[in-house]
C-alpha cells in the first residue's frame, strides 16, 4: 500500500499519539487483569480474554457478571451487547481501510473505540486515517495484553480482593467507561433508568439478568426518540 | 463454565467486529440502528455500575464499595485518568475497611 501522500512528520505525530493511547490503555489493562483474577478467573482465562475478545467494556462486563455469580449465558450476552458497537465502528472503517483477506481478519480484531477514534480524528489524507487505525490498534493490542498480564499476575500473588478494595474497583471501572458517554440529558436519563431497572430486578432475578434487562431500557428509549420529531 | 464464557464471549465479540466489514454501509445510515447502538452501552454500563456497587448475590446492601464509587466520581470530575479512578476507588474502600468503618 502506498503511503507517499502522507508527510513523514504527520506520520510521526500519528505514531506518537498511537503509542500514548496504547500506554494509557495498558494502564487500564492492568486494572482489568487484577479485577478479572479477583472475580475468580485464572490468569490464563484473563489473558485469553485480552488476546481474543480484545474489547475492554465487554471484558469487564463478562468478568463482572461471572464474578457476581451470574452464570455463563448472562455473562456472554452482556459482553456481546456491549461489543455490538464495534460492529458499527467496523462499518464506518470499512470504506477507509479497504481491506480484504487476512488483513480484513486482522483489522476486525483491532476495531475498537481507540483505533476508530484515532482514524476518525485524522481523516485527511486517507493514508493518515489508515496509519492511525493500524498504529493505534496494534499499540493498544500489545500494551493492553501486557497490562493484563501484569495485573493478573499481581492480583494472583495477593490474597483476598476485598482487603485491597478490588471489589470497589469494579464499579469504578464501569463508571469510568460510562462517564465520557454522559454527554446530554438523554444519556443521563437512559443511564439512570438502566441503573434503576437493574437494581429493582436484582432481588427477583438471577445475577446477570438485571443488567441484560437494563438493555431493554436502551431499546425503549430509542423507540421513544424515534417517535419524537 | 468459565472457559465456555471466555471462548464463546470472545468468538461473538470478534464476529460482531468482522460482520461490520461485510454488511452494506446503508446499515449505518439507519437512524434506529444508530440510536440503539449509542444508547445500549450507556444503559448497560450504568446497570453494571449499580449492580456492582450495591448487589451481593440477589441482596442489595450499602458497604464500602459505595464510598469507593463516590471517590471514583470525584476523580472523574477532576479529569483523572482511568487507572487513577480505579485505584482511588479501591484505596478508599480498603481504607474504610481497614479502619473498621466499612464492611
Amino acid at each position: 500500500m502506498s503511503s507517499s501522500d502522507l508527510h513523514p512528520s504527520h506520520r510521526r505525530r500519528i505514531t506518537s499519539g498511537a503509542v500514548g493511547i496504547g500506554l494509557a490503555t495498558g494502564a487500564y489493562g492492568l486494572s482489568f487483569g487484577a479485577i478479572s483474577v479477583a472475580s475468580g478467573l485464572t490468569a490464563l482465562q484473563t489473558q485469553t480474554l485480552s488476546l481474543l475478545m480484545f474489547t475492554g467494556g465487554s471484558q469487564f462486563a463478562l468478568v463482572g457478571v461471572l464474578g457476581a455469580g451470574g452464570g455463563a449465558v448472562a455473562a456472554i450476552l452482556t459482553a456481546w451487547l456491549l461489543g455490538a458497537r464495534n460492529g458499527m465502528y467496523a462499518l464506518s472503517m470499512a470504506p477507509t481501510l479497504q481491506v480484504t483477506g487476512l488483513r480484513r481478519l486482522a483489522a476486525a480484531e483491532l476495531t475498537i473505540d481507540e483505533s476508530t477514534a484515532m482514524a476518525l480524528a485524522h481523516p485527511d489524507p486517507p493514508d493518515a486515517a489508515r496509519h492511525a487505525f493500524w498504529r493505534t490498534g496494534l499499540s493498544v493490542y500489545v500494551l493492553w495484553n501486557l497490562g493484563t498480564l501484569l495485573g493478573a499476575l499481581g492480583a494472583a500473588a495477593i490474597g483476598d480482593p476485598a482487603t485491597l478494595g478490588l471489589d470497589a474497583a469494579i464499579p469504578a471501572a464501569f463508571i469510568a467507561l460510562l462517564w465520557p458517554r454522559l454527554v446530554d440529558r438523554t444519556m443521563w436519563a437512559v443511564a439512570l433508568a438502566g441503573a434503576a431497572v437493574a437494581l429493582a430486578l436484582t432481588p427477583v432475578l438471577r445475577p446477570g439478568l438485571p443488567v441484560l434487562a437494563a438493555g431493554l431500557v436502551a431499546l425503549i428509549a430509542a423507540m421513544l426518540m424515534g417517535r419524537r420529531p | 463454565m468459565i472457559w465456555f464464557a471466555v471462548l464463546a464471549g470472545s468468538l461473538g465479540c470478534y464476529l460482531e467486529k468482522l460482520l461490520g466489514y461485510f454488511l452494506p454501509r446503508s446499515v449505518l445510515e439507519n437512524e434506529g440502528v444508530r440510536r440503539v447502538a449509542g444508547l445500549l452501552p450507556v444503559a448497560l454500563l450504568a446497570a453494571l455500575v449499580a449492580v456492582q456497587t450495591f448487589a451481593v448475590g440477589q441482596t442489595l446492601v450499602i458497604d464500602a464499595r459505595l464510598a469507593g464509587l463516590a471517590a471514583a466520581v470525584i476523580a472523574l470530575v477532576l479529569r483523572a485518568p482511568f487507572l487513577v479512578v480505579v485505584v482511588v476507588a479501591a484505596v478508599t474502600a480498603a481504607a474504610l475497611r481497614a479502619t473498621g468503618i466499612g464492611t
